[in-house]
């Protein structure tokens, strides 16, 4: 059986007061440095919604404008403005903060998201009014607010993660536990960020699938914080919490972890669950990290650039059994860096690209566009990571002169060729490799693209228990058209060859028998 | 004299640009000896 | 440069004696790589870490520069690294670093 990619949702949310009060940088400077002049300067780099929404790799994020319209825009983006600024997008959509505190209260559901009256009253109207919303979902906000002083008790005394809106304390996200601290409110804040990001990733895409809510079995979240108390720190489950929120009746599901590689590994986890008949739908899905906003912001501030790492990004994708039309996801063109592999950055984009093609009699050069880590140059460059896909195609291209498969002279025109210009916020798994499913799929399906292969690359050692990396990747190719019927045999067939046994059973018997 | 051999090497790599293990490999081949690797990630 | 890494460098240093030690870095490219090598010579320039306002003057090479590229074996080198030079503005990195090493190192 195939499995085929059926739709996909692509969101963001803009979410300057968290850059401030919840990026790492920003955390980490205020106990280190906390009368720098980086904290004094960082809030006049803030950029307004508006500027969001006209910022073109946001607009390519949600799919308003293509990779390839992108890339005829000189660098850098964030001094120019995007000739579309809609907050919708045929992918998904970007969020704007007060409309997403809402949002965490309704996937709360400890009771520990406490929102000042005024505030809910003010824009409980504009979250209704978006168009992924439900009454169910509007209903799990509770009627009951609470009063600013109380939020300030909260806190200034309980530990309680405060929750901003243009400068001003508007919420807060409580501890779960006085002692555990896998339940603290920083911890809660940041997994319901993640939660209520997935939910509007999965909504996204359960829409743009044309599936429905009911038609979803299985769930799989990518995504890299972890859920749990002290005696299971890392126990799950986000992909069930969020199909609980978003309405999917009939879904279980699980957490696959593998940082940045994660998505990759979990599009294959997926394919091979609908492929061997376990589900016939799943969809993977991640919502984004509020450790990582603004996590190159000393660079970009000592450059005069607005903070770009504003945005929490999510994303979903419906894999479905064959329908005949989507692209497929080839299960047997399928590259691993494995525990062998090593390092070295050849050994890596072997590992990844050329094993699997070699495994078919395929060059690089035959499949047509490769999306590994599309990380958005503009906030990498200045902060001295360099453009990461750029970095990528060369490595390919400089393998593909190697092999014999590209003239040295071409190796410039590779990335353009089979390249794509990087447009996800650095929000560690989610540019690894699927932003552009959602393209590849509509490129594939027009004819455009027959091949393309996502890779998935993960830096395991950030965790301490290895020294390894890590990545898988894998082809969505053209669909091949109506699978043929299980190869089975006539009767006709067995009748005859029962016939041929016994003849040469006879003749083996009579030439003994001579 | 060398700059490498018999010394005590410290390894920054990069996860976008050369990554520990593999500089590792190459500090050790001149006689080097590591006491700390590391490898960075800005993504 | 990552907090838990300069105070590595730092405990390293007083450990073995800063003149006994190198630093090699991977950085992708020529900024960055300086920025590092600021770090373990005339302190962090980010006022972050534990190296911040240290100036261990530590001897520091990228390592696809040419001086420490001749100590490496060729072929563990061809291996490990060399295709990442088609990668990387190798001559960037050598101004940034040859430039931070003339300022600051001491040994």
């Amino acid at each position: 059986m195939k499995s085929v990619i059926k739709g996909a949702g692509y969101i963001l949310v803009h979410t300057p007061d968290m850059v401030l009060h919840n990026g790492t940088t920003q955390t980490t400077e205020r106990i280190v440095n906390p009368d720098g002049e980086y904290l004094k300067e960082l809030p006049s780099h803030i950029r307004t919604f508006d500027q969001a929404l006209s910022y073109w790799p946001n607009q390519v994020y949600i799919g308003n404008k293509t990779p390839d319209e992108l890339a005829a825009v000189p660098q850098p983006w964030c001094d120019k403005v995007c000739d579309v600024n809609d907050r919708y997008g045929h992918f998904g959509q970007i969020m704007p903060q007060e409309e997403f505190l809402l949002l965490m209260q309704a996937c709360d559901v400890f009771g520990l998201v406490k929102l000042e009256k005024g505030f809910v009253e003010a824009h409980k109207a504009a979250l209704a009014a978006n168009p992924i919303m439900d009454e169910t979902i509007m209903a799990r906000i509770p009627a009951e607010q609470t009063d600013a002083a109380e939020i300030q008790r909260l806190v200034d005394e309980e530990h309680s993660e405060g929750l901003y809106h243009n400068g001003q304390l508007v919420g807060c996200v409580n501890r779960a536990h006085d002692i555990d601290v896998n339940l603290s409110a920083h911890v809660m804040h940041e997994n319901l960020v993640s939660k209520a990001s997935s939910v509007m990733a999965l909504l996204s895409a359960v829409k743009n699938a044309g599936i429905a809510k009911e038609d979803v079995e299985y769930v799989v979240d990518c995504a890299e914080e972890a859920c749990g108390d002290m005696n299971q720190r890392g126990g799950g489950n986000f992909a069930k919490s969020a199909a609980e929120i978003a309405g999917l009746p009939n879904a279980t599901g699980s957490d696959a972890r593998g940082f940045c590689a994660a998505p990759a590994h979990a599009m294959i986890e997926a394919a091979a669950l609908v492929a061997s008949g376990a589900y016939k739908t799943v969809v993977v899905t991640a919502g984004g990290c509020t450790a990582k906003l603004g996590m190159n912001g000393k660079d970009h501030v000592k450059k005069g650039l607005p903070i770009m790492e504003d945005m929490v990004g999510g994303f979903a994708v419906v894999v479905t059994q064959d329908d005949g039309v989507s692209p497929e996801i080839n299960l047997d063109m399928l590259g691993r860096h494995t525990v062998g592999t090593g390092s070295a950055p050849q050994a890596v984009i072997s590992s990844l690209v050329t094993n699997p093609l070699d495994k078919h009699g395929l060059k690089i050069t035959d499949i047509d566009k490769y999306s590994p880590e599309m990380q958005n140059p503009d906030i990498t460059k200045p902060a001295g990571a360099g453009d990461v896909p750029l970095a990528n195609y060369k490595m390919i291209a400089a393998l593909a002169v190697k092999r014999g498969e590209l003239q040295k002279a071409d190796l410039a025109s590779f990335p353009v060729k089979h390249g794509l210009t990087g447009w996800a916020p650095t929000q560690g798994h989610i540019p690894s490799g699927v932003p552009y499913i959602g393209f590849a799929r509509e490129d594939i399906m027009a004819g455009k693209l027959n091949r393309v292969m996502i890779i998935g690359k993960g830096s395991l050692f950030l965790g301490r228990m290895t020294n390894l990396f890590d990545g898988v990747s894998f082809v969505i190719q053209a669909n091949t058209g109506a699978e043929e019927a299980p190869s089975g045999v006539s009767e006709e067939e067995v009748k005859g060859m029962i016939a041929k046994a016994m003849r040469d059973f006879a003749a083996t018997l009579m030439a003994q028998a001579e | 004299m060398s700059i490498l051999a018999g010394k005590k090497v410290i390894i920054i790599g990069d996860r976008d640009g050369i990554p520990g293990m593999a500089i590792e490999a190459c500090a050790e081949s001149a006689g080097a000896e590591v006491v700390f690797s590391s490898t960075e990630c800005f993504v | 440069m990552d907090l838990e890494n300069q105070k590595r460098v730092k405990e390293f240093a007083e450990q073995y004696g800063p003149e006994n030690i190198v630093v090699l870095l991977g950085a992708a490219e020529g900024e960055a790589s300086g920025l590092a090598a600021e770090t373990v010579t005339n302190g962090d320039p980010t006022y972050a870490g534990p190296l911040t306002g240290v100036s261990l003057g530590l001897k520091v090479y990228h390592v696809c520069e040419p001086e420490v590229k001749a100590e490496f074996d060729e072929a563990v080198y061809e291996e490990q690294v060399s295709m990442m030079e088609m990668v990387l503005d190798v001559d960037d990195i050598i101004s940034e670093m040859t430039s931070i090493r003339e300022q600051y190192c001491k040994y």
